[in-house]
């Protein structure tokens, strides 16, 4: 499914086709690599990331959120918060960046048919995971229910409003969104993303989660989902650490004796149980 | 380790200047021992003679360069650097990218100049490092091309550690003191003269250019006898097997109590030979017009190791302490199958503060089993 990445080397030349504001501080960009024989020929798995450079500045790893059928353009939906985000949310549809990957091990989507799939997210956790909702929809026949819990800390923060809304009218498929503070005319939950596993219907025998958010909320949320009777081997997360080679070389992604870019970013529960959330790693 | 007696050949005292002039006579840039700043470096050699009778004393945040009353070439231990500086470079540009006027970015990769060096005097312990650092920068499938190209050129003489410092410890991490495996050419400095062999073809074709007489086997016998006496020697030890000890004591009293001491300088990771952490920078042009992207040596006690969008997971020395000792000595397992320290006892001599991570293992190890409660800080 994935072909080889473009390694440590210099990045592809890519342009902005497309930028939308999602949020005040959150925006996708929407890439398609300067050389077309590349953009043609590139593959990624929903969890994978790439390395986005801004011209001087610098680069950031950012999860691939478009669907992997669509070979048109690679989108990457980004939170303006350091040095290279902050630029790049000043670009605009023909701009040009640098681009490397993709890098890492994404989802387990190959292993998991039949299952109901949950997926569990916070904040802008949901873009390393609305991959996966593309590409569960594509393939509805080999799942079964499709359970989306995303939860933000502010009402405003939520993105993806109308997709939300779109999913929840599908067949088969659940909708949880909770907001720790709500807001006016707010329709879901005020509160943690825990509280809403009592609605979820799955059946937890032959489920797999995914996870993707705060270490201490995927952590809250592994508990819950394993007293409910999920089986370990079922559920999965996306880690994130400080990256800068994105091919396990650099060090900063350490997480115990795992290089997050490489070994990750996705894992079994059971390869991070011992460090998740324990403060240091 | 005993030295090979077959194929040892002996090359007295006055001839190692034409080893050294040899090596220069065939392309090699020659890098030897030079006091400077008051420590023994490695440094490019303008003539084929080396300095004699070198010796420095090291103690946990102590180096003082000394003299040996025997005028041997090789009686010190290490100095602050390893072979480490020459294949995994400090500071060195990856790539770089113009921009023309229409704002198109051209990428291109930044290759150094393949140079052929000799290193003169390597020791068992910094062998060792290189092989760990061969297996990251080299690993199967993903080589840095930056690391291999210097690598491929590097010509290895080894040398015996007859003289142990008070901070070494490599008989016990396995390593030394005498050179067994990963060299050209190794040597054992006896009184008048070394016994030497070679470990590659491109070794053994230097040491045949030279015309020596085998080694005696009483020769290579005291060379043996040597090594034995240097590991002996040794006063300081780090215990194998400690990954699981150590990661089952992330919440002992002693990390507070080294994160007391510790002032998160640098100074053990810079001068450790294994430790590989890097971070990127890019350095634009001052005319706008291209940008340089380029890797340097990174700590992880550095305030931006663990930088992550606006928080930082190492927030504290006591983490950044923690993770640098589990990792070296615990995790480098997964990642390696050995553990990260070859004994060379830089990070003892070079502390500002004479931290001595064989101390702290055992303090963390032996001095108490007890587990302190969870300090509850920002853990779920």
């Amino acid at each position: 499914m994935t072909h080889e990445p473009i390694d440590a080397g210099p990045p592809h030349a890519a342009t902005v086709v497309a930028r939308t504001q999602e949020s005040p501080s959150i925006f996708t960009l929407r890439l398609r690599l300067d050389d077309p024989a590349a953009q043609a020929a590139y593959r990624f798995a929903p969890g994978q990331f790439n390395m986005l450079y801004l011209y001087g500045v610098g680069e950031v790893p950012i999860s691939i959120m478009s669907d992997p059928e669509d070979r048109d353009g690679i989108g990457h939906t980004i939170r303006a918060v350091g040095r290279v985000t902050q630029g790049l949310a000043a670009l605009e549809a023909g701009d040009r960046v640098g681009l490397r990957g993709p890098f890492g091990r994404g989802w387990p989507l190959q292993e998991v048919g039949g299952c109901d799939v949950v997926l569990v997210t916070g904040g802008l956790g949901c873009a390393p995971v609305v991959s996966v909702i593309h590409y569960v929809l594509r393939r509805r026949e080999r799942f079964g229910k499709l359970v989306i819990v995303q939860g933000v800390k502010h009402a405003e923060d939520l993105i993806w409003r109308e997709q939300y809304d779109r999913w929840a009218k599908l067949p088969d498929t659940q909708v949880l969104v909770a907001a720790s503070q709500g807001g006016a005319l707010w329709p879901w939950h005020v509160g943690r993303v825990t509280d809403l596993f009592e609605l979820a219907q799955f059946n937890p025998a032959r489920a797999v989660a995914m996870m993707c958010g705060p270490e201490g909320m995927m952590r809250a949320a592994a508990d819950s989902l394993l007293a409910r009777g999920l089986p370990a081997p079922h559920l999965y997360l996306s880690m994130e650490r400080n990256m800068q080679c994105a091919v396990g070389r650099c060090g900063h992604c350490q997480f115990g004796g795992a290089f997050v870019c490489r070994d990750g970013p996705v894992f079994g529960w059971d390869e991070v149980k011992g460090l998740l959330a324990h403060r240091g790693y | 380790m005993p030295i090979p007696t077959e194929d040892a050949r002996f090359l007295p005292a006055d001839q190692l200047t034409s080893l050294v002039a040899g090596l220069m006579a065939i392309g090699y840039r020659c890098i030897g021992p030079a006091v400077e700043q008051g420590a023994i470096v490695m440094r490019p050699l303008d003539t084929p003679a080396l300095p004699r009778g070198l010796q420095a004393e090291q103690q946990p945040g102590s180096y003082r360069v000394g003299r040996d009353p025997h005028d041997r070439y090789f009686a010190w231990a290490n100095g602050p650097q390893a072979i480490k500086p020459l294949t995994f470079a400090p500071q060195e540009a990856m790539w770089r990218v113009e921009r023309n006027a229409a704002g198109t970015l051209q990428f291109a990769a930044v290759l150094p100049p393949a140079e052929r060096l000799a290193v003169i005097g390597v020791r068992a312990c910094d062998l060792a490092a290189l092989a760990l650092q061969d297996a990251h920068f080299l690993r199967e499938g993903r080589r840095d091309t930056h690391y291999a190209r210097r690598r491929e050129q590097l010509f290895l003489v080894a040398v015996q550690c007859a003289v142990p410092a008070a901070t070494c410890f490599c008989a016990s991490t396995g390593d030394g003191p005498t050179p067994t495996s990963g060299f050209d050419l190794a040597l054992a400095e006896l009184a008048d003269g070394f016994v030497a062999t070679a470990g590659s073809d491109a070794g053994r074709a230097v040491l045949a250019t030279l015309g020596l007489a085998p080694a005696t086997s009483q020769q290579c016998e005291a060379a043996r006898q040597q090594g034995v006496a240097a590991a002996s020697a040794q006063t300081r030890r780090m215990p194998g097997g400690l990954r699981e000890t150590l990661m089952s004591r992330l919440e002992h009293p002693r990390w507070d109590d080294v994160a007391a001491r510790c002032l998160a300088c640098g100074n053990c990771t810079a001068v450790c030979p294994t430790c590989f952490c890097h971070a990127e920078a890019d350095a634009p042009a001052l005319d706008g017009r291209s940008s340089e992207h380029a890797r340097n040596w990174d700590s992880c006690f550095g305030e931006s190791h663990g930088h992550l969008h606006g928080t930082n997971v190492r927030p504290d020395i006591r983490t950044r302490y923690r993770q640098w000792l589990t990792h070296k000595l615990a995790t480098w397992h997964d990642q390696f199958g050995r553990s990260g320290c070859v004994g060379c006892g830089r990070c003892i001599a070079w502390c500002p503060v004479g931290i001595d991570l064989t101390e702290e293992v055992a303090a963390l190890t032996g001095g108490s089993d007890q587990r302190a409660p969870e300090s509850g800080k920002g853990a779920a």
